[in-house]
């Protein structure tokens, strides 16, 4: 039986080890949360209060204007090409950078003694440094010197200028992404493939499901949804943000056909210097990423109510 | 007609042999169990009359018909798994209702938003789902239609399992260790349903089990198997009465049987820990053998009381008493044998169990003898006058 | 929970329903035995099919690798003429290697490439592992906050607060320096992330015996806790490693001096100036550039990809 002085000394203990932990909790997260402040959070606040003044790099002051840059932005028609553009990159890339990507996973995924070479295969170009590989398809897109246009004169197809014909420009720069893509969507199936439980599909044959259609319609397909869903969202995101390929092979030409949002950003916030206007862009920029990243939070919390 | 004929079926995969030889002839509407340790093949070959595995060697018929080159489906048979393998994305209903559907809708009739436009589809899925009511509510989980398997509990997803292997009436219901996956009190539940639900259905029963107690309680024949094959085929009384092999004299039964070393002398009789037996058996003199008994043919005498006629008596301490509510479980050290600590059973009355140095009694008859190898030696009982009318051993 | 079966609910007797029944299903399932020729021909066949798809779908993705190799030996008369010609005729391998690394500091950019990597990874190590560990594992005010915060930067790119922090480092003057190329990075909010699910698995127990012990929590975090962390922390550091040697949007806005370039920078400075001519170094540069991530995942294929596809498992 405690005295009530044994007691408080307990409390005392119990808050002093309280005030302990909090100290240390507080000095443990101290130097993530003072790198979040400076370099996530304090410029994220700078960019959106620069968005609204007119300020360019270099100005002694600036004023003030509003939402004038967006509306100057809607009304650009440079602004309004780029994101064209970036969405019409994101409608190519996405398609097939997903199935090309799902289709492979689904073909490799029965192989025993070959699944390494292809995975291997596959994977290749996500760890390449894709500025090279850049400049290895520049030349192999070559008009005269090129293998592919070599490939198509064999079957009777005229040579073609991919990088600088304007229509074609951007469709180029789109395969390339898938090329680079595929092979990380395809991982991320294969673990999604793996994870189906092998006895769902023997069940399924018992019950009369035989066929590679039906097998893929009544088990594949369903089983998958989260990982497709989210594989969606990341190949999205990934596809938005493009800017090596076109900073590298058509610096945002021929005739802006293949400028996309941000390489307008990097232009007019690093080499024209019109910061606040950039600042605005990226605004614009950040909006569409947000989004998508929100599409990916709610299918995340879908897989985990699925087990 | 629904039995199966296994002839001669053997299984490697590589060069690792997981079954040989194995023979064995299913009664239409039997309940036979496949029983036997971790890794004796008993899975492997429900997976081939399954037609998931195919076999490396023999040929199976079910009902007269060879079914070796038929595809799953296409034999009419009906699994449920270990893990139930229920399809996590769709309803209780909706699983039920697989096999109907593979079975009547053709593959246009099944494809996502084509399937909409086809009439004769609703026809069908009315009577589907009309079937799929009728089995359900036979297994009682007619309220459970709408949910995922994620939302039931485990003694309700083997419902569902069951569900979906009977609505297609197949000719056999094959399960692998169906209860394994349930707590102690619902498998013993779930035992007695089983056995109730093949009287019911009338139909071949192939079983799957690692648990001794299933395979007496529920079969009408047992299949002792080890090492990828039959060590002995009967019903469970035979495979307790009369165990064809000290292994399956050791798996069958709880608590397991007593194995004595015993030691043939030069007149063929038998000797265990310095005490004759009168059996004989027919080996070389200085044979090794195993004497067997089962603890409930042991019988603890206070340390020199009189035996009684016929008896063989050894000596023993006891090392520890289980207490079963209904009867004591005696573990002794038999004197003269080192490490050898024999199981007897004596039901709980007024006085406490025996304690220290006893006298543990048995009959010649209730001897399993066994030799090196394991097999089951036939032995010679000298008749003893007042006897009991004993099973010729 | 009433569940006995019940016997009376079957249809008829059981006999006639199940016998009536396995008549209809006998006749929807007569279907004419498949004989083993047909069977293995069919095997073959998907086999083939099969294999053709994955092929091309390699050769299409191994094609710009194989050129790559093969443009880097070709002298300069046979890379102009536009055959298919795979092999060349004559050797100019040593050629082409020696323009590369002659005319631009291509070893220069890998070592630029491993300092910078390396000194992020270590401080967003240092600074993600105490912070996770007390996201995790201790009770101090403001933690819901820090960690929604932390939710919120996840889905903010490198690209976003690049406008202001390439000004506030200009205006400080810190522009062309390894410190610049690294600063944003220092922070690894999907470090953070990964580490604080890591950590919250780690038995409690553990923890608090080490405190009855004395140990001090800095040290519990380094010496208990975080050795359990190592499969987690590789593949993270493999990641985060390949992520920012192959990064070029933050390295082109700060840095100007191609001594200070990182390999994708280089790259890009390199093919700049060789525009339209010298195709073999252009493809020798490419090589020696790639080589190290691609020989990298090649002797750790399990780890890369696990760390790559990180992302996924997030």
């Amino acid at each position: 039986m405690t005295t009530l002085a044994e007691e408080t000394l307990a409390q005392k203990a119990a808050r002093r080890r309280l005030r302990l932990e909090k100290l240390t909790g507080i000095g443990f997260a101290t130097p993530a949360t003072l790198l979040l402040v400076t370099v996530c959070l304090a410029p994220l606040a700078v960019l959106v209060l620069m968005s609204f003044t007119d300020y360019d790099l270099g100005n002694l002051d600036f004023k003030f204007v509003g939402l004038a840059n967006f509306t100057k932005a809607l009304h650009d028609p440079v602004f309004r090409r780029s994101l064209w553009n970036t969405l019409l990159y994101v409608a190519i890339v996405l398609p097939l950078g997903v199935g090309l990507a799902l289709l492979v996973a689904i073909l490799v995924h029965g192989r025993k003694r070959t699944r390494g070479f292809y995975e291997v295969a596959y994977f290749l170009p996500v760890t390449s440094t894709l500025i090279a590989m850049a400049t290895v398809w520049t030349f192999l897109l070559h008009p005269k010197l090129g293998p592919i246009n070599a490939l198509l004169g064999v079957v009777g197809i005229a040579p073609r200028a991919f990088l600088s014909d304007p229509s074609l420009a951007l469709p180029t720069l789109a395969m390339i992404g898938i090329w680079h893509l595929v092979g990380f969507n395809m991982v991320l199936f294969l673990a999604g493939l793996t994870a189906i439980p092998k006895d769902l599909y023997e069940a399924a044959e018992i019950d009369g499901c035989a066929n590679p259609v039906d097998r893929f319609l009544t088990i594949t397909w369903p089983m998958l949804g989260p990982t497709l869903m989210f594989v969606i969202v990341t190949s999205s995101i990934t596809a938005f943000k493009v800017f090596d390929t076109v900073a590298v092979m058509t610096h945002g030409g021929p005739m802006g056909s293949s400028e996309v949002l941000l390489y307008s950003i990097y232009l007019e916030g690093f080499q024209y210097f019109h910061s606040a206007y950039a600042a605005a862009l990226t605004v614009v920029f950040l909006a569409f990423i947000l989004v998508f990243s929100v599409i990916q939070t709610f299918t995340l919390d879908r897989r985990v109510h699925y087990g | 007609m629904a039995s199966i004929a296994l002839k001669g079926i053997g299984k490697s995969f590589g060069t690792t042999g997981v079954l040989s030889g194995i023979d064995l002839a299913i009664a239409d509407g039997e309940f036979i169990t496949l029983v036997g340790p971790s890794g004796c093949g008993k899975s492997t070959l429900i997976r081939i009359i399954a037609g998931l595995e195919p076999q490396s060697a023999g040929s199976i018929e079910i009902g007269g018909r060879p079914i070796d080159h038929l595809r799953p489906h296409e034999r009419r048979v009906a699994m449920v798994f270990q893990s139930y393998a229920l399809y996590p994305h769709m309803s209780v209903a909706d699983n039920i209702a697989l096999p109907l559907t593979m079975q009547r809708l053709s593959v246009v009739e099944r494809l996502p938003l084509v399937k909409h436009l086809s009439p004769r589809r609703r026809r069908v899925m009315r009577e589907v789902m009309a079937e799929v009511h009728a089995t359900a509510a036979q297994l009682q989980i007619e309220a459970l239609l709408a949910r995922k398997p994620a939302q039931l509990s485990g003694g309700q997803r083997q419902r569902v399992a069951l569900g979906r292997a009977m609505v297609r009436h197949p000719d056999v219901f094959l399960m692998d260790e169906p209860l394994s996956n349930l707590d102690a009190k619902l498998r013993v539940h779930m035992r007695s349903e089983l056995a109730e639900l093949h009287m019911r259905l009338a139909t071949t029963f192939v079983y799957v089990t690692h648990d001794q107690v299933e395979a007496m309680t529920m079969s009408d024949r047992v299949a002792m198997m080890d090492a990828g094959r039959i060590l002995q085929l009967g019903t469970p009384t035979e495979l307790y009465t009369r165990p064809a092999t000290l292994k399956v004299a050791q798996f069958i039964g709880s608590p397991a049987i007593n194995v004595l070393p015993g030691i043939v002398d030069a007149g063929g009789r038998v000797a265990v820990a310095g005490v004759a037996v009168p059996v004989r058996a027919p080996l070389a003199p200085g044979s090794r053998i195993s004497v067997c008994l089962r603890p409930e043919a042991v019988a603890p005498r206070p340390r020199g009381a009189a035996s009684g006629a016929g008896e063989v008596v050894i000596g023993a301490h006891v090392r520890r008493a289980e207490n079963l509510g209904a009867e004591w479980l005696l573990h002794c050290d038999v004197d003269g044998l080192d490490g050898v600590i024999v199981a007897a059973r004596i039901a709980a009355g007024d006085r406490p169990p025996p304690e220290g140095a006893i006298d543990l009694a048995f009959l010649p008859q209730a001897c399993h003898l066994f030799d090196a190898d394991g097999a089951r030696i036939e032995a010679a009982a000298r008749a003893s006058a007042g006897a009991a009318a004993a099973i010729a051993s | 929970m009433n569940t006995r079966l019940d016997p009376v609910r079957a249809a008829g007797t059981p006999a006639q329903g199940a016998a009536a029944a396995r008549g209809r299903a006998g006749a929807a399932a007569v279907v004419a035995p498949r004989s083993p020729l047909a069977a293995t021909l069919r095997r073959v066949a998907s086999l083939v099919v099969v294999h053709a798809v994955l092929l091309t779908g390699a050769a299409f993705v191994l094609l710009p690798f194989l050129w790559m190799l093969v443009t880097s030996i070709k002298p300069p008369d046979e890379i102009f003429t536009a055959t298919l010609r795979l092999w060349p005729h004559h050797f100019n391998a040593v050629d082409n290697y020696r323009h590369a690394l002659t005319s631009a500091p291509l070893l220069r950019f890998a070592l630029n490439g491993l300092i910078v990597c390396a000194g992020i990874l270590c401080v967003q190590l240092l600074t993600a592992i105490p912070c996770a560990y007390a996201l995790a594992k201790l009770r101090f005010p403001g933690r819901r906050a820090l960690f929604v915060l932390t939710l919120l930067a996840l889905a903010i790119p490198v690209q976003v607060p690049a406008l202001p922090l390439y000004i506030a480092i200009a205006k400080v003057g810190f522009l062309n320096t390894y410190l610049s190329m690294m600063f944003p990075f220092f922070l690894s909010v999907f470090a953070i992330f990964l580490l604080r699910q890591f950590f919250k698995g780690f038995p409690d127990d553990i923890i608090h015996a080490a405190r009855l012990d004395g140990m001090g929590e800095l040290e519990i975090v380094w010496r208990i806790v975080t050795p359990s962390a190592v499969p987690a922390i590789a593949a993270f550091a493999v990641f985060s490693f390949v992520a920012h040697w192959n990064d070029l949007y933050w390295p082109l806005i700060v840095i100007s001096d191609a001594n200070l370039a990182p390999p994708p920078l280089g790259m890009m400075f390199f093919a700049d100036a060789e525009t339209g001519s010298n195709y073999g170094a252009l493809t020798a540069a490419a090589t020696i550039l790639t080589a190290p991530l691609v020989i990298a995942f090649l002797v750790a294929r399990r780890q890369f990809i696990a760390g790559i596809t990180m992302t996924g498992v997030k």
